[in-house]
């Protein structure tokens, strides 16, 4: 019998008028890593919220045993008292505390009341050393990025002695030499004794990292894989979520390439925030009709920032360069030149930037192109009922109807509404910022369905995205950038995930 | 913060469990209906209440009248105040530039001798530059509302003094306070039969033609509906909604009707509230209004031009607390320099009462009308019983704080989990 650390036993959790949870079983040993994978709205988050005291003892049911000992947790104080420690999505720093006042934020170092900050700097730092962290503790946390926070999380989490750490995707927004270093600590915690149960939707990851993986669908735990006994693939953990087989990932499409749509000529934009940071140099980049052109790059390349600049200067400041669309130079002073012009940006981050989330289905897809359904400022209500109705059943986005609210469909549903603004502005360019981030492998395969079909409608799109797999899967052609320029452009049949690593860290001096 | 919980009732378990969607939806339903429509069961409430308590006083025709007529500068000024606060800004400077537009509508009519129209547009005009001025500074030039209005609180205030020295000026034309203060002349004579004993022909008539529009306009919007194929409420529900709207409006109208027919504010306010709702829910820049309250990023990469919107609202507020201004002084027959003293927080007051967020992007123009209403009606009600300032104030203060906390509540329980 090998050695239990948790057993979470016929929980059931129902939100009104839905069961989130039904029945879920889960068993972790001491010591090792734990992948709990399933589709968005699968429960994951919701068991994760259940174990470590979020949904208090009594508002479940089932039974939660930790090293043998039946636990009733009411709130998350309780759970961190016996080890287990959660940490969410959504990283929970505060940007104006530096990094120790972070790590010990409500567990402060203060014998009688009053903080010992020499005694709080000298652990933090200790602490920063075990992740792997070479940051002075003073360090406000906002000058860090989105993975050096991602480890003063883990050393919070240890500064609370944990024994079992809670990490819901935490390499979602790391780039991939980010989530590779997350990874390797993650390795030397379990080398330590620390169990890890992490939540991921990346496959790749949970084949390299898990010791066993618990599949949830729908709320119920459908099986639980032993990594090291079995040969388990990415497809086979997709199976399990899907509960069919995914033949491909990706959906076949045959390119219908015709002339230059878009062509941006010596791009350069300068960051608004940090005075005389060039953020993007130099680039030259075009788009043809038909066609799908993939931008890969690290975190911080500046690809966002250079669709953003280009989509009506919505980001940077000293922008200089040219756009020519259909090969006659355009200026494109605002986001209303830009949506004039045909171009359209769906945002990586589309809760931030992307939705009016308490606003229901229709007024976001006819939020960029409201002229289109008005006379003389006039709104045609009914009309915009009928075309937000035929862009749902269209894109299949799952909703009882246009007037439900955005902020509560799941993340692949809310992008295609997103896509349904912009496809509503009969844009001929689309740019297209993560389109699958935080999305589900089932809502992916229908986001890369409509990609293509965006494509054979005669569109140029251009996909930024961090994940290679998916950039190789979709594009025609794929440019890289780093450090604010482009270094490197190659086509499909070229492409390969090495290569592109190759330009992607690139450094050319100036 | 505003999101969705990933954990939470995904479609794919809708889907999964057919058998639970309906239910759920339904329930939804209700509590959007609850969240929305709570405001007018709370108004019935609380003036059954009061019908009560006064035996009958409250609903008496001069009463009524008295009730409109009292309340309709802070009515207005709601008005251009829940755009603002839709739009996720706030306006602490109403009052004083009530008082600021009042004076310069008195100096113009009493002091100048300027005919009464042209006195009154000098005045909008004044008042929609007053507005431009703070919405340059909030809208162009990044500084939060709070501050710039604030800031405009004392500003127009001081010019209101240094316009009319330490006293009033008036009194203003007949014609001016008749709008304020007067009723619209009787045409046709009265009906003198039983419970209509006395009551004024024509203005019948007018309620009768505004209830057939409700029914008509109502009626049409829900046959377009059908034809798009939307799912409508159910007939009975339609038709009892219609019902009891024109039994309320038939009452009023028949109370004034007995007494000196309607007010010409009334009507004013009638017309505003018409304008401002079709502005909010009909036409491309009310709609902006909602989208930069409800996501200020969204709205800017949707190409919403936000600086122009804002810039706009802070004009209207302008105008509208201008005409606020001249029916204030109108109704007391002179300008004074304490006029609108804390007019700004009874207009903030009736729009979260009638159902505006503080986070900005929810709220409607009859809600805040609603919500002046029910503030209103306790300020008269109690008075009617002799119930002393303080203990109105203290009913006022947490009727404000119930109504916001059952907004938050309702809320936290459509987000369920959240």
């Amino acid at each position: 019998m090998t050695d239990v650390i948790l057993q979470m036993r016929g929980i059931t959790k129902t939100f009104p008028g839905v069961t989130a949870l039904d029945d879920v079983n889960l068993t972790v040993r001491r010591g090792e890593i734990h992948a709990v994978c399933g589709e968005n709205g699968a429960g994951k988050s919701t068991l994760m919220k259940v174990l470590s005291g979020v949904y208090p003892h009594g508002s479940y049911s089932g039974e939660i045993v930790v090293d043998g000992q039946p636990c009733t947790f009411g709130g998350i104080r309780d759970s961190e008292r016996l080890g287990i420690v959660i940490i969410h999505q959504e990283l929970a720093l505060c940007p104006n505390l530096s990094i120790a006042e972070n790590i010990f934020l409500g567990n402060e170092r203060a014998p009688r009341g009053l903080v010992d900050w020499n005694r709080t700097n000298a652990e933090a730092a200790e602490l920063l050393r075990r992740v792997g962290l070479d940051e002075n503790p003073t360090t406000p946390s906002m000058d860090l990025g989105v993975g050096k926070q991602q480890l003063v999380e883990i050393a919070k989490a240890l500064s609370k002695r944990v024994r079992l750490l809670i990490l819901d995707e935490p390499t979602a927004a790391l780039n991939d030499q980010d989530s590779a270093h997350l990874l390797n600590l993650l390795r030397g915690l379990r080398d330590q004794g620390i169990t890890c149960v992490i939540i991921s939707h990346k496959l790749n990851e949970i084949e390299a990292i898990a010791d066993s993986t618990t599949i949830l669908r729908d709320g119920r735990t459908i099986e639980t894989l032993d990594m090291a006994a079995d040969v388990v693939t990415a497809d086979r953990i997709i199976a399990g979520m899907v509960g069919r087989d995914l033949e491909h990932r990706f959906p076949e499409h045959e390119p219908h390439i015709g002339e230059e749509v878009l062509r941006i000529e010596d791009w350069t934009v300068h960051s608004p925030t940090q005075h005389g940071r060039v953020v993007v140099r130099g680039a030259n980049l075009s788009l043809r009709r038909g066609e799908i052109v993939g931008l890969a790059g690290l975190m911080g390349a500046g690809r966002t920032e250079l669709a953003m600049s280009v989509f009506g200067r919505s980001y940077g400041t000293g922008i200089s360069g040219r756009v020519f669309k259909h090969g006659r130079e355009i200026q494109l002073k605002s986001v209303g030149d830009a949506i004039a012009h045909g171009i359209a940006y769906a945002t990586e981050d589309r809760k931030r930037y992307g939705l009016v989330l308490i606003d229901d289905i229709k007024r976001n897809v006819s939020a960029a192109a409201l002229g289109k359904l008005a006379t003389r400022g006039w709104i045609h209500d009914n009309e915009e009922y009928r075309v937000a109705e035929a862009y749902r059943t269209g894109l299949n986005i799952k909703a009882p109807n246009v007037s439900a609210v955005t902020g509560k469909l799941s993340g692949g549903n809310q992008q295609k509404v997103v896509l349904s603004k912009w496809l509503f502005t009969d844009a001929d360019v689309l740019i297209l910022d993560e389109p699958t981030r935080g999305i589900d492998v089932g809502a992916k395969y229908e986001i890369y369905t409509i990609i293509n079909q965006m494509a054979d409608q005669g569109k140029a799109v251009l996909v930024i995205s961090s994940e290679l797999p998916e950039l190789l899967g979709v594009c025609d052609r794929i440019y890289a950038m780093s450090a604010g320029r482009i270094t490197g452009q190659v086509t499909r049949a070229e492409a390969t995930p090495e290569r592109l690593m190759q330009y992607m860290t690139t450094v050319k001096e100036q | 913060m505003i999101g969705v919980d990933p954990t939470g009732p995904g479609p794919a378990v809708a889907v999964a469990k057919q058998a639970a969607a309906p239910d759920r939806f339904g329930g939804r339903l209700f509590s959007a209906n609850l969240r929305q429509n709570g405001i007018y069961i709370a108004f019935a409430l609380i003036i059954a209440l009061f019908a009560v308590w006064t035996e009958g006083d409250l609903l008496a025709p001069q009463n009524i009248s008295n009730l409109v007529v009292q309340n309709s500068y802070i009515l207005i000024l709601a008005i251009g105040m829940i755009l603002i606060i839709i739009a996720g800004h706030i306006d602490l400077s109403a009052g004083s530039v009530l008082a600021v537009t009042g004076a310069i509508s008195a100096v113009l009519m009493v002091e100048y001798d300027l005919p009464w129209p042209l006195a009154i547009l000098i005045t909008l005009i004044c008042g929609g530059l007053i507005g431009a001025w703070q919405g340059y500074w909030i809208a162009y030039f990044g500084i939060p509302a709070f501050i710039v209005t604030l800031a405009g609180m004392l500003v127009f205030r001081a010019l209101t003094l240094a316009v009319l020295g330490n006293q009033g000026i008036g009194p203003f034309p007949d014609e001016v306070r008749t709008i304020a203060n007067g009723f619209m002349p009787t045409y046709l004579g009265n009906i003198g039969l039983g419970p209509l004993d006395g009551a004024d022909l024509f203005t019948l008539l007018i309620g009768l033609a505004f209830v057939a529009g409700i029914v008509v306009t109502q009626w049409r919007a829900r046959a377009g509906r059908q034809r798009y194929g939307q799912s409508v409420e159910p007939t009975a529900l339609f038709v009892a909604k219609l019902v009891l709207a024109a039994v309320v409006v038939m009452t009023v109208i028949v109370q004034l009707a007995r007494f000196k027919n309607l007010p010409w504010v009334l009507v004013l306010l009638a017309v505003l509230v018409l304008a401002y709702s079709l502005l909010t829910d009909r036409v491309v820049f009310g709609r902006h209004i909602y989208a930069i309250g409800g996501n200020l990023n969204a709205a800017t990469l949707s190409g919403i031009k936000v600086k122009s919107v804002t810039f706009w609202l802070f004009v209207n507020m302008g105008v509208l607390a201008s005409i606020a201004g001249i029916v204030f002084a109108g109704r007391l027959n002179q300008a004074g320099p304490t006029a609108g003293n804390g007019f700004e927080l009874d207009a903030i007051a009736a729009a979260f009462i009638g159902g505006a967020a503080v986070q900005g992007g929810v709220g409607r123009v009859v809600g805040a009308i609603t919500g002046g209403l029910i503030m209103g009606v306790i300020n008269n009600g109690m008075s009617l019983i002799g119930a002393p300032s303080e203990r109105v104030m203290l009913f006022k203060g947490l009727v404000l704080l119930a109504a916001v906390a059952f907004d938050v509540f309702a809320k936290r329980r459509a987000g369920a989990g959240k």
